[in-house]
């Protein structure tokens, strides 16, 4: 009761300057993220609305558009694709990563410093330069793979054909973000209190108990926010399949991941407010990816 | 997959193409009425004020044909902006239109894309401003793309892809190969090549290329949108004409006499370079890309006319790309931007510059007819003179092949459907049916009534 009062007291005295100074501290940054993100969000959701068709024009049309990206097979089975690629490929990259964060920071790597920036250069290497890298080297006539494959008198599999195009789609992706996810873990190690250590030394603990029992238990958190950004990043999959696109134009079709639907849809069939809500309709398949992802670990770490 | 990134600029994308239609419909009025009639004073006011005009186009040092037209008109000046070539210049193009602001005043438009910026009614009718006397001035097919069914004139001819076949005679004389005069030799040639060495085919099929695909079909006198006007859409795609040329590229990739690599890849660069490919189809534009595609290759190459279906007939020939400069209807200093394309792809010493340096095959018949550009002797082709060689080629491409009015669609559909099943050597007949099936569907569904024979 005195404490609540107290506050209801206290306000009036600061109330004055502190919302007023804090409000424009804020304001450059809502000023762009509410005329680049809210607006063109919002824009997009009432465009979903409507169907704008290159003869007969503009027609209020309510929820139709959503209705048909429910039941529409392309869509999903770009969605599924994307699933897929997600549980390829992320436990794969995630545990590479932990590995190399652990190796690392057990310090007994010799030339530590030159593998942690070995491991974190293909990161900086841009997306598009990686795809394009990676397209010359699954080349099935003159790639290097095919190369050798050749001098040993046997062909290399087909990595453009449509049975491995998701696999040479997630190694790409393992090369460019294992380096990413390396440093995150890596540096939330570097965060954990070195009591810890020392008091599993004591305990007699060795490096493997240690890593077993420390380290792994306490990098809980940096997994999971690199878990949610794979989970984005995957279900979001459109540069490198546009890119490779060009390579195997009949493997990646216009939906072969749903950002890639939906880019079409708009830039390729002029179906702008279909795209609007296929867009949508993936944002929720994301955000109820990710919540669902979230509560169930977080369920099971209480218990 | 870089999560920031991909999402952002993903939805940024998005962002600009959705906040087009709010600009338009929120001023009902659209562009400035465009002039019906325009007189000699009307131009003379419009080119002596000092005006700004942009221009988007891909072709790699055009501005000395601009410095030409600023010298004649010095108050006016155009900007060139390269938006890209192809897909992504349409996808810009289409973006700023929508828009309502941001669009260029003149932008290189492909032939086939003409019918699909005149359904939004993006085009501006150069009649006014004197286009329709240029008529003579171009080959038949090449104005006849451009002219609209009501006799407007919708862009004017900058180049042109009459098809013929380049091929390495190194390769045809080491195998023995007569020069294919129908298509019958032609398949002959391929099975009895590839029988020979394994590792050549007699020519590559590339399976997402449309236009290529077009160029077939045209040739063969398929035609499979005429007829089409405004929101009435005619689709034949099971015509006689075009079932034997899909049926043909099926048998020979089924049977693998053919390859069916994507163009334009490394794959494909060194393939030419390499000689796995013995011939390429292909149009007026292409002998100068291949010799610095295939630079390793110089000397060994030559050029036909098409193989033909009829061989007792007259030759057919049919046009893959090629471009023009269109006017954007848009834009609010009409004259200028109409004269500008006009004097660019009319004016003689600027067509001569665009033959002659930035390697355009002409579509005017004072070019076609000049024995100093028909009769110049191409290195690369052991000194045949290539390019009257094409110039006859011009006078055979029929000129009534019509586009559909969203080609990039047909064109992704293709893509999905037919060239699929060419690289998956499975029956393309078959997946003919499922494009002109998805042709229909989204035609019905963009409103179009859809009318098959």
């Amino acid at each position: 009761m005195t404490t609540t009062s107290n506050a209801a007291q206290a306000k009036p005295v600061t109330g004055r300057r502190r919302p007023l100074a804090g409000y424009l501290f804020v304001a450059p940054f809502m000023l762009v993220f509410a005329a680049m993100f809210v607006v063109p969000l919002l824009y997009a959701a009432y465009f979903s609305l409507f169907r704008e068709q290159l003869v007969g024009g503009t027609i209020f049309v309510g929820f139709e558009n959503y209705a048909r990206a429910f039941g529409d097979a392309e869509l999903w089975s770009g969605v599924a694709r994307v699933g897929m690629f997600f549980l390829l490929q992320v436990p794969l990259m995630l545990v590479a990563a932990l590995v190399f964060a652990l190796v690392l920071d057990t310090g007994l790597a010799r030339l530590s410093r030159v593998a942690r920036l070995g491991i974190f250069v293909p990161y900086a290497v841009p997306g598009v330069i990686a795809t394009l890298m990676w397209g010359f080297l699954y080349g099935p006539d003159f790639g290097p793979f095919a190369q050798i494959a050749d001098m040993f008198g046997t062909a290399a599999p087909d990595f453009l054909g449509p049975n491995l195009m998701l696999g040479s789609l997630a190694n790409i992706v393992f090369w460019e973000f294992t380096g990413y996810n390396m440093v995150i873990l890596f540096a939330a190690l570097r965060a954990v209190p070195t009591e810890l250590y020392e008091a599993a030394s004591v305990d007699g603990a060795g490096q493997w108990r240690t890593a077993w029992s420390i380290k792994i238990p306490s990098l809980r958190p940096a997994l999971m926010v690199c878990l949610i950004f794979s989970i984005i990043g995957a279900f979001q999959l459109f540069n490198e399949p546009n890119l490779m696109a060009s390579l195997a134009p009949t493997v990646i079709d216009s939906a072969y991941t749903p950002n890639l639907y939906a880019y079409n849809l708009a830039f390729v069939g002029q179906e702008y407010n279909y795209a609007a809500a296929v867009s949508f309709v993936l944002g929720l398949v994301i955000l109820t990816g990710s919540y669902a992802f979230m509560f169930v670990t977080n369920r099971r770490s209480r218990s | 997959m870089n999560p920031r990134l991909s999402r952002r600029s993903a939805a940024k994308g998005v962002a600009a193409a959705l906040a087009g239609p709010l600009a338009l419909s929120a001023c009902n009025s659209g562009p400035p009425a465009p002039p019906t009639h325009v007189t000699q004073s009307d131009i003379d006011k419009a080119m002596s004020t000092p005006t700004e005009i942009n221009f988007w186009t891909w072709v790699a040092n055009i501005d000395q044909e601009v410095a030409l037209f600023q010298e004649l008109y010095p108050d006016i000046t155009v900007n060139i902006v390269n938006a890209g070539q192809g897909a992504p210049h349409y996808a810009k193009l289409r973006t700023a239109l929508r828009a309502g602001n941001g669009a260029p005043d003149v932008a290189q438009l492909e032939f086939q894309m003409i019918p699909s910026f005149t359904i939004t009614d993006h085009l501006l009718d150069l009649r006014p401003f004197g286009a329709g006397d240029l008529a003579d001035q171009f080959v038949d097919f090449a104005w006849s793309q451009v002219s609209g069914e009501g006799g407007e004139v919708w862009a004017i001819p900058q180049d042109t892809g009459p098809m013929g076949m380049l091929y390495r005679t190194d390769i045809f004389e080491a195998h023995n190969l007569e020069i294919p005069e129908t298509w019958d030799e032609f398949a002959a040639a391929a099975r009895d090549l590839h029988e020979a060495d394994p590792e050549i085919f007699l020519t590559n099929l590339p399976p997402a290329q449309g236009g290529f695909y077009a160029a077939l079909l045209w040739q063969a006198g398929s035609n499979p949108f005429a007829g089409s006007s405004g929101g009435d859409f005619h689709l034949d795609l099971g015509s006689e004409e075009a079932v034997r040329v899909t049926r043909y590229w099926s048998d020979l990739a089924e049977e693998g006499l053919v390859s069916v690599d994507p163009d334009y890849t490394d794959q494909w660069y060194q393939a030419l370079n390499n000689g796995k490919y013995a011939a390429w189809l292909a149009p007026a534009w292409a002998p100068s890309f291949l010799s610095t595609a295939a630079s390793s290759t110089s000397g060994n190459w030559r050029v036909a006319p098409l193989p033909q279906w009829d061989a007792t007939a007259a030759p057919a020939s049919s046009n893959w790309g090629g471009s023009t400069s269109a006017v954007m209807s848009t834009t609010e200093n009409p004259i200028p931007a109409a004269l500008f394309a006009q004097f660019l792809n009319t004016d003689v010493e600027s067509t001569t510059k665009l033959a002659n340096e930035q390697l355009l095959y002409p579509p005017t018949t004072a070019l076609l007819e000049d024995p100093e550009f028909t009769g110049r002797p191409l290195e690369f082709y052991g000194g045949q003179e290539v390019n009257a060689l094409f110039a006859e080629i011009s006078e055979t491409v029929s000129d009534d092949f019509q586009w559909s009015p969203f080609q990039d669609q047909v064109y992704a559909e293709f893509t999905e459907t037919v060239g699929t099943a060419f690289t998956e050597r499975t029956d393309a007949v078959a997946a003919l049916e499922e494009w002109a099936e998805r042709i229909k569907e989204y035609a019905e569904f963009q409103g179009f009534t859809v009318r098959q024979p």
